[in-house]
């Protein structure tokens, strides 16, 4: 049986590129880049080629990327600076939104124990935060604005550039977790208004456990790692070269196909979400018109998200959910509630986030086998039954 | 390892007793929506004992190979028997369940002693109430 991957927003498969990028720094280039001999500094040389290449996608310089173990690494040591720097002025309020991923809320959440105040603001019914929203919460001693390039769950992309215009206006800074972002839309931080963004070499075909820090020259970094002065002297611990050089080569090879990449992408998608709405009571969940070109997450009313896994897995094809079952908590995603699914309709939700290998053919397979599954749950669904018997009320109108 | 046994894969893939008796004797529902798991059963009976089961269920993966085994479990037993069943049986019968979907199992012994307490109700059998989960007062999803 063939398998489709279709969970590219959990992970990525690694692209030949990057591989082959990474395999010289295991036994040939494999000196400290900390080290003065030749090794080491060969070592050195390509770490700071690697740094090049990866300002270069994004439109900043080498010295303002900072080298982490991924996007939560990145997004922790973002907030955490901005925090450490606004407390020194007796700033100490945060602006965030309540659909951003756990490496936000929770580190949010420390602060707030540390005194912080956190405002999180509430989304649009398609998830998204406006430019005005964001203007309205600023105070006089908000001292950080983070707001998500793209939520990794339902695929709405945020107007990026307008919300940083409007904290560059008010002069606060402005991070943004791009890690769903980066290598599948087009960024220039200096364009969008952004001073810090997050990234991670394994949600664009790189290696796991590595990714970037963005800080704009000028914005004092806090350390989360103490130890020696690398990545200077704001990241400790010897860097992790084969994976930072198979990050390179795969934002490289991400950005240089980005048009034709998108293009395949966002037909896979379209045929997706046309397929899977004729599904009777199921509602797309995110924006239909700012989206990430791979992502697809509906709702379907009776059933529960993680039995739709099983089966689906059993299929040959690879998704995910936002059911509490599948999260090991008793609530379903925290994104799907924000936009105001009620929990019983959050508990049946599939997300299908496809790469440039999957085929408009894939896509006609998968919406056969999630029509199918779908059938098959609401038939032994008591919750069904009672809806379509008119006992309850239908939650999804159409 | 996998999160689920293959016994409960098995009960996953091909659950035993799906469906809805029409003019059940008994009738049994636990569970809401809102946690993610419903569970519902009909039970024909005579003599007391249960000769024919069917279930209804929304919900995880475990949820629905635990209504099945279940199921099975009372399948032509005894009325005493079926209402000695614990969600302990149920675990043990699948080979095991993850620590978080214990749960599910114990919605299995109640969706039981729901069906039966109903059976008790229609035909104004005497029955201890305290051997009966209270599930109005249930608050395991904390909702």
């Amino acid at each position: 049986m063939k398998t489709i991957y279709a969970d590219n927003a959990a992970t990525t498969k690694m692209s030949k590129t990057a591989l082959e990028a990474m395999m010289p720094y295991f036994t040939e280039i494999y000196g400290n880049p900390s080290s003065l001999h030749t090794p080491g500094q060969e070592a050195a040389e390509a770490l700071w080629q690697a740094r090049e290449d990866i300002a270069a996608c994004i439109g900043a310089e080498a010295r303002e990327i900072t080298f982490t173990s991924g996007g939560s690494e990145a997004d922790n040591q973002a907030i955490i600076s901005a925090a450490r720097s606004g407390a020194r002025k007796n700033k100490k309020h945060i602006i965030s939104t309540a659909v951003e991923h756990h490496a936000v809320l929770h580190t949010l959440r420390r602060l707030e124990k540390e005194g912080f105040a956190v405002t999180l603001l509430d989304v649009q019914p398609d998830g998204s935060v406006t430019p005005e929203q964001v203007k309205a919460a600023i105070r006089p001693d908000t001292c950080l604005v983070t707001v998500m390039f793209a939520n990794n769950e339902i695929g709405t992309v945020n107007p990026i550039r307008e919300i940083g215009a409007v904290c560059r206006e008010a002069k606060v800074l402005f991070h943004t977790d791009a890690v769903q972002a980066v290598g599948h839309l087009p960024i220039n931080v200096g364009e969008m208004n952004i001073d810090m963004l997050s990234a991670s070499a394994h949600k664009f075909h790189g290696p796991k456990g590595t990714g970037f820090l963005y800080a704009k020259r000028g914005v004092v970094l806090t350390n989360v790692i103490d130890g020696g002065a690398q990545e200077r002297g704001k990241r400790a611990g010897t860097e992790n070269i084969p994976a930072i050089m198979g990050m390179a080569a795969a934002l490289k090879e991400a950005c240089a196909n980005m048009e034709e990449n998108t293009a395949k992408m966002i037909a896979v998608r379209d045929r997706l979400i046309a397929g899977l709405s004729e599904i009777p009571k199921s509602v797309l969940n995110g924006s239909r018109d700012h989206r990430l070109p791979g992502n697809v997450n509906f709702c379907f009313e009776g059933i529960e998200g993680e039995s739709i896994l099983l089966l689906l897995d059993d299929k040959g094809v690879c998704a995910s959910s936002g059911s509490a079952c599948t999260s090991g908590s008793l609530d379903p995603s925290h994104v799907l509630l924000a936009i105001g699914r009620p929990h019983e309709i959050a508990h049946g939700s599939l997300r299908l986030s496809v790469d440039e290998s999957v085929t408009l053919e894939d896509a006609d397979y998968i919406i056969n086998a999630v029509k199918q599954t779908v059938e098959y749950l609401r038939n032994m669904s008591p919750v069904w039954r009672d809806l379509i018997s008119g006992k309850k009320e239908f939650t999804i109108k159409d | 390892m996998a999160l689920y046994s293959e016994k409960v894969m098995d009960h996953f893939r091909n659950p035993r007793n799906v469906g809805v008796i029409e003019n059940a004797d008994a009738v049994g529902e636990v569970g809401n929506a809102k946690c993610g798991d419903i569970m519902k059963i009909y039970l024909k009976i005579d003599n007391d004992v249960i000769t024919d089961v069917k279930f209804e269920t929304f919900g995880c993966g475990s949820a629905i190979a635990s209504a099945s085994m279940a199921t099975e479990l009372i399948k032509g037993k005894p009325l005493s028997e079926a209402l000695a069943l614990t969600n302990k049986a149920v675990v043990e019968a699948l080979d095991g369940l993850p620590a978080h979907k214990v749960h599910c199992s114990v919605l299995a012994e109640e969706v039981i002693k729901k069906a039966l307490q109903d059976y008790y109700e229609r035909n104004g059998i005497e029955y201890d109430r305290t051997q009966f989960p209270d599930c109005d007062s249930c608050e395991h999803c904390s909702i």
